[in-house]
C-alpha cells in the first residue's frame, strides 16, 4: 500500500479505482474517465492533487534565490498572487522538474515570499536540487507544506460552484481572482490555475478541512475526477507531462518550453543559462510538436514518428481525445517536420497530421 | 468483484463464448477485461468470411489506456460481426455479454471445445492474476 491522501476515505466510498502513482494511491476513475473527461470540459469537475509538493520559499533572498534557480523570471510577477509557470534546469539546460510559482505577497515589500509547486514523482529530487542551490544566499528558508490538501475544481461552472459551497469572504475573494492568480483566505489557498486548459481553482486546504469540502463540492454536483481524466484533459490542452514530455536529458527548447524561458534581462544568470544560449546560437534540431490521426486508432509513447521512411522522433504522450474523438499525441521531432508525417502503429505506417501542440481550450478545437 | 455469467465458457485471454447451437458460438470480451482495459474507444474486427485459427489475432480493442489483441478463442469462420461497436465502442463496457458483442463464428472443430473454461475455472484465473 502507498501513500495516501486526506482524501482516501472520500476516493473510496465514491468507488473510485485506486492505482499507485508516484508512492501514492491514487484515484485513476470513479467509473467512466470519458464520462469524467466530459463533465470537466462542459460543466465542472474535482481533482485530488494533494500528492504535489508544496514548498513555501521565505527570507530577505527569496526573489534573488528563485531568479537564479528557475528559467523564468519572477520579477514578472508585478502583483500579490500572480503565478508563473518555469522549469527548473540543470546545468546542461535539462528540465530538472516544471513547476509554479506564486508571489504571496505584494511585489517588492520587505518580507517578499512565493509559493512552489512541483511533481510528486519528482518531490525527494526537487527539493534536495532546490536546497542545494540555496548556497550563496544568505537568507532563503524552504519550508514543505504537506499539511496542506490541494484539490483542483475545474470546468466552466468550476468557479461559480465553489463559490456556492464557501464562506462568503472567500467567495468574494474567488470572484475577483484573476486568472493565473492565487491568494489566501482565512488559511486557505484560492488559485484560478490547472492542469485542464479550462477555467478553474486549484485550492489548497488545511488537510483536516479537505474531505468536508470535497463532499460539499460532490453534493453540490462537482463530479470526482481522477487521473485518466487529468492525462486526456492537459493532453488536449497541450500541456506537458514532466516524465513523458520532457526530463533532465530534455531541453525546454525541444520541449515547447521556450516560451518560459526569461532571456532578459541578459545579465541574469541562471542555472542552465549557458548551456541553452549554446543550443540557441547552434540552432535547435528537435521541436515538440502536435499530431492528429484523422482516421481510426490510437497514437501511443514511444510510437516512432517517420519522414519520408526514416525515423525522425517519437510520441512523448498518445491518447485518444474524448472532445474530439479521435486520437491525439505531443511528439519530439526533427525541426524540419512539414504538415504531415506518419506513426509507426503496431507495425502500420499511418498518416498523421502535424499541428502546434495545442488541441482544446475552454471546451473548443484550436487547430485547424 | 467482476461479473461471470454461469452460462458462457471463457479462455485465459479473457474472451467469453456462448454456444449458440449448430457449431455456431458468440465472442466477446468479459467484464474483468473491460475493467481493466478502461473506456474503450476504438474496435477493430475482422470481415465476415475470414478464417482463423485458436490463437490467431481476430481484432483489436483500443481503450483510453491501452491497445490489446483480441484472440481467435477457437477455430473457424467468422459469419457475423457486431457493426454497432464501429459508432458505440463504449457498448464494451457498459454491456460486455450482450450488446458490447464482438464476432460469431463457425466452428471448425467443435472438439476444441472441450478445452474452454467454465465460469468457476475462469473466476479462479482472475483472482490468481490479481
Amino acid at each position: 500500500m502507498g501513500q495516501q491522501t486526506a482524501l482516501y476515505q472520500k476516493h473510496l466510498q465514491m468507488n473510485a479505482k485506486l492505482v499507485d502513482f508516484g508512492g501514492w494511491d491514487m484515484p485513476i476513475n470513479y467509473g467512466s474517465q470519458v464520462e469524467e473527461h466530459h463533465k470537466v470540459r462542459t460543466d465542472v469537475g474535482m481533482f485530488d492533487v494533494s500528492h504535489m509538493t508544496v514548498v513555501d520559499v521565505t527570507g530577505a533572498d527569496a526573489k534573488e534565490y528563485l531568479r537564479y534557480l528557475l528559467a523564468n523570471d519572477v520579477i514578472r510577477l508585478k502583483e500579490r498572487g500572480k503565478a508563473l509557470y518555469s522549469g527548473m534546469l540543470n546545468e546542461t539546460g535539462g528540465v530538472v522538474d516544471d513547476l509554479i510559482v506564486y508571489l504571496m505577497t505584494d511585489p517588492d515589500v520587505t518580507g517578499e515570499w512565493f509559493r512552489v509547486v512541483v511533481n510528486c514523482g519528482t518531490r525527494e529530487k526537487d527539493l534536495r536540487w532546490m536546497a542545494d542551490h540555496t548556497a550563496g544566499f544568505d537568507n532563503v528558508a524552504l519550508t514543505e507544506r504537506p499539511e496542506l490538501a490541494m484539490v483542483a475544481i475545474q470546468g466552466p461552472n468550476a468557479l461559480a460552484r465553489v463559490i456556492s459551497v464557501v464562506s462568503e469572504s472567500r467567495g468574494k475573494l474567488i470572484e475577483n481572482l484573476k486568472p493565473f492568480q492565487g491568494l489566501e483566505s482565512e488559511g486557505w489557498f484560492f488559485a484560478r490555475t490547472g492542469y485542464t486548459g479550462e477555467d478553474g481553482l486549484e485550492v489548497m486546504v488545511p488537510e483536516e478541512y479537505v474531505a468536508d469540502f470535497w463532499q460539499a463540492l460532490a453534493d453540490a454536483g462537482v463530479a470526482p475526477c481522477g487521473l485518466g481524466a487529468r492525462d486526456t484533459l492537459r493532453l488536449e490542452a497541450g500541456m506537458n507531462l514532466y516524465g513523458s514530455d520532457m526530463d533532465e536529458k530534455i531541453s525546454p527548447l525541444s520541449a515547447n518550453m521556450g516560451w518560459t524561458i526569461a532571456w532578459e534581462p541578459a545579465d541574469r544568470d541562471f542555472v542552465g543559462r549557458q548551456a541553452l544560449e549554446n543550443q540557441r546560437s547552434a540552432g535547435v534540431k528537435q521541436k515538440l510538436v502536435g499530431l492528429v490521426l484523422e482516421s481510426r486508432g490510437v497514437l501511443r509513447s514511444h510510437q516512432k514518428v517517420m519522414i519520408n521512411g526514416e525515423e525522425a522522433g517519437e510520441i512523448t504522450s498518445g491518447t485518444f481525445s474524448p472532445t474530439l474523438g479521435c486520437s491525439i499525441a505531443m511528439a519530439r521531432v526533427s525541426a524540419e517536420i512539414a504538415d504531415t508525417c506518419h506513426v509507426d502503429m503496431r507495425g502500420k505506417l499511418v498518416e498523421v497530421k502535424v499541428v502546434k501542440p495545442s488541441f482544446v481550450r475552454n471546451g473548443a478545437k484550436v487547430f485547424s | 468483484m467482476s461479473d461471470i455469467p454461469s452460462d458462457l465458457k471463457y479462455v485465459a485471454s479473457h474472451e467469453w463464448i456462448r454456444d449458440e447451437g449448430d457449431g455456431v458460438v458468440t465472442i466477446g470480451i468479459t467484464d474483468h477485461a473491460q475493467d481493466l482495459l478502461g473506456d474503450v474507444v476504438f474496435v477493430e474486427l475482422p470481415e465476415v468470411g475470414a478464417e482463423f485459427a485458436t490463437g490467431d489475432d481476430l481484432g483489436v480493442v483500443e481503450s483510453v489506456k491501452a491497445a490489446s489483441d483480441v484472440y481467435a478463442p477457437l477455430s473457424g469462420e467468422v459469419i457475423a460481426i457486431n457493426e454497432e461497436l464501429e459508432d458505440a465502442p463504449e457498448l464494451v463496457n457498459s454491456d460486455p455479454y450482450g450488446d458490447g458483442w464482438f464476432v460469431q463464428i463457425r466452428l471448425s472443430d467443435e472438439s476444441e471445445t472441450d478445452d474452454l473454461l467454465d465460469a468457476d475455472g475462469y473466476a479462479e484465473l482472475c483472482e490468481a492474476e490479481s
